[in-house]
């Protein structure tokens, strides 16, 4: 009896892994193509969750669901022309500032704008109710999550790894300079990929909004679980964060099945053995080979 | 550009690190202060999980010190308020000796962390200011942690579990059922389902699961998918701030049939929850559908002065400041030592309710009328505020107020 609870367990993990990879992804992209550690990740997240909120009753939630991520990247789009741009080849510590200090302007702003308190939101009627498979209970509403994080990402990667645009990006990570002397501007690109990886994070914000609470402090509440699942997953590699973000939702379910309290700590736990005994994180190493 | 794969995976693991420090930075609100006016310090959290009910508090009590201002101050002298966010425990400690030492306030109103409250109160009783606590719950403050400056007008968690107990109990809700809960895992949280666990198991009612949850757990399905295996009769919520949005909103989300009740609760987090999330029987320490001539009075300044229904907590603060203003115009001085001899000594107030609640000397806790809600059905809900049905008072008209109130088990040592 209880091996079936354990298995509904870890199928709930992986679903929420999904809810961790859509935050961690751009997160990861910025990073290992821009080398830029993007604290205000979460912050845009959080842009993206409120904008749902304010456009829903104009557009509807499936408009919103369109329109903030797009909204998101178009401000991902200036974030990098005005400051992003002048950080690449810095010293890492002042993107660190950078975007430290942008996290909580954007932070205190939307703390100004709509109030401290939770914004009420909830999940359309339409995608509302539960699917059952034998006993196991699964909400529609994460189902659909699951499914566009899978889209997300299998377009991200399609993006990266299977047209010019990807190769001129992958290019400019391993050598800029060649890349300019070929007469390619590596701009343009940059400032598509910081417009994709915010406006994946915008995308992560409307998901979640129905089933979390919408309040200032969300980006900051999650952006520490993106990292850990950016490190364990390994430096660079797109399918460690996949890897890592299902880990850590199969983790986190298990252990709060034996012993609820450490339930968040598991992560930290996790990330901590993975960098003992791998110290470039899950598939941090083979990218290493293959570039 | 990444320069070596090596430097860069420190780089972000710092960033990790950061990330972890940002949660839980403010900003400071110092109003500047002049020389002929009363200064009254407000210290909530306005961040983190906590920051919805702050900002609440403040509006509270910058709707008070409005009123009495209009009404010619205190005393012939305005009020000002110096108002800050208290973040944590530490930098609540470190804010409410520079209130006292360098603002010189009279007096301070706030807070909402208990871990916050307590040190703040001995900030208080060392400097020997009264310090009004509006939002911490935990029951250790009026029992061990007592002193003589700190009183508290926040209902004690032992009341909020008699609030809503009474009504679980006609209900059928506790005799022979199997309770599940969910604790949020801080000080306020053991302190809470200590006391409802005994409750409920002194009314003959059973705990088949005691989780308790980390108060930076944003998903919630690992347990809900517990509850679902353990099939309880009621399902109760000892959570706090941001934590209670999250689970009913996915417990709805699940939706899991079993009834929800909670011994703990703010009507800010569950506005904030969304149509068709909110469940359950709650209590409450005060809320705007109280029928009583002051509190409609009161919701309708409120309302009209920030575009929304005052909640439990903005309650609070906005008594206390008058409270307080009430008293000095009484005693015609400001002097820190005589209010709080006058508030121990059973002065009675308005508190927006059918009944005046006083400070008992015991334990300097505001005793007074408590209240239980039911959520509405979502079709019958009006609008966004109107989530709730008002399920009465306790105690009842002709029993003494003291029922509610914490037991007098001498825990609580006050020095004389």
């Amino acid at each position: 009896m209880a091996i079936i609870f354990l298995l509904e367990q870890v199928l709930n993990g992986l679903l929420v892994g999904a809810y961790y990879l859509l935050i961690a992804l751009g997160l990861s992209l910025i990073f290992s193509l821009g080398g830029i550690v993007n604290l205000a990740h979460g912050a845009f997240y959080a842009i993206g969750a409120y904008l749902a909120v304010s456009l829903a009753p104009w557009i509807g939630f499936g408009g919103a669901f369109f329109a903030s991520p797009l909204l998101v990247a178009l401000l991902g789009v200036l974030i990098e022309r005005f400051f992003f741009r002048k950080f690449y080849r810095a010293d890492p510590i002042l993107s660190l500032l950078l975007t430290f200090g942008l996290a909580m302007i954007i932070e205190q702003s939307l703390r100004m704008i709509f109030g401290a308190a939770p914004l009420p939101f909830s999940i359309p009627p339409v995608l509302r109710g539960q699917v059952f498979v034998g006993d196991f209970i699964y909400p529609r509403y994460r189902l659909i999550i699951f499914a566009v994080a899978l889209a997300a990402v299998t377009a991200t990667w399609f993006l990266v790894y299977r047209t010019a645009f990807g190769r001129v990006v992958r290019a400019g990570v391993q050598n800029p300079d060649m890349v300019g002397a070929l007469g390619i501007s590596l701009q343009p690109y940059m400032t598509a990929v910081v417009a994709l990886g915010l406006g994946l994070a915008g995308l992560a914000g409307v998901l979640l909004a129905p089933i979390s609470g919408v309040h200032p402090a969300m980006g900051a509440e999650i952006l520490t679980a993106a990292f850990v699942v950016v490190v364990i997953g390994g430096l660079g590699s797109f399918w460690g964060v996949i890897a890592a973000a299902a880990l850590v939702g199969v983790v986190r379910g298990l252990t709060i099945y034996f012993f609820p309290p450490a339930g968040e700590a598991s992560m930290y736990l996790l990330m901590a053995l993975v960098l003992l005994l791998r110290p470039r994180g899950l598939l941090g190493e083979r990218i290493q080979k293959f570039e | 550009m990444v320069q070596s794969n090596d430097l860069s995976r420190r780089t972000l693991l710092k960033g990790a690190a950061s990330a972890t420090a940002l949660v839980g930075i403010g900003m400071p609100a110092i109003v500047k202060a002049q020389a002929d006016v009363i200064r009254i310090g407000h210290l909530t959290p306005v961040t983190g999980f906590l920051g919805p009910l702050g900002e609440f508090a403040q509006m509270g009590v910058r709707l008070a010190a409005e009123e009495i201002n209009a009404a010619g101050g205190v005393l012939g002298r305005p009020v000002e308020l110096v108002i800050e966010d208290s973040v944590n425990p530490q930098t609540a400690s470190a804010k409410a000796e520079r209130l006292i030492e360098r603002d010189k306030v009279a007096m301070i109103i706030g807070e909402i962390s208990s871990a916050s409250a307590l040190a703040i109160g001995q900030v208080a009783n060392r400097t020997k200011t009264v310090f009004i606590n509006t939002g911490a719950n935990s029951d250790a403050l009026r029992g061990a942690s007592c002193n003589p400056f700190m009183f508290h007008i926040e209902a004690a968690n032992s009341m909020m579990v008699l609030a809503v107990g009474n009504y679980l109990k006609s209900e059928n809700m506790i005799k022979g059922k199997k309770w599940y809960s969910l604790t949020a895992d801080y000080a306020f949280g053991h302190d809470l389902f200590r006391v409802a666990k005994k409750f409920v198991t002194e009314n003959g009612g059973e705990f088949v699961g005691e989780e308790l949850v980390p108060t930076d757990a944003t998903d919630f399905s690992p347990y809900l998918l517990k509850i679902r295996q353990a099939r309880p009769d009621v399902v109760a919520s000892n959570l706090a701030g941001n934590q209670i949005t999250n689970f009913i909103k996915q417990y709805a989300e699940y939706g899991l049939q079993f009834p929800i009740t909670g011994f703990g609760f703010d009507t800010a987090v569950a506005w904030g929850a969304g149509k068709g999330n909110f469940s359950g029987i709650w209590p409450l320490i005060w809320h705007h559908l109280v029928d009583s001539p002051s509190s409609k009075k009161y919701v309708e300044a409120f309302t009209k002065k920030y575009g929304k229904p005052p909640e439990n907590q903005s309650w609070g603060d906005y008594n206390s400041l008058k409270i307080v203003a009430q008293s000095f115009s009484e005693l015609k001085s400001t002097d820190p030592q005589k209010l709080a001899e006058h508030l121990r000594k059973g002065a009675k107030f308005d508190i927006l309710k059918s009944r005046e609640g006083y400070f008992r000397a015991y334990d300097n806790q505001m005793v007074q009328e408590m209240y239980a809600v039911r959520a509405k059905d979502p079709d019958k809900m009006k609008d966004q505020w109107d989530i709730y049905d008002p399920l009465g008072s306790v105690p009842g008209p002709s029993d003494s107020l003291e029922v509610l109130a914490p037991p007098q088990d001498g825990a609580c040592k006050m020095p004389a």
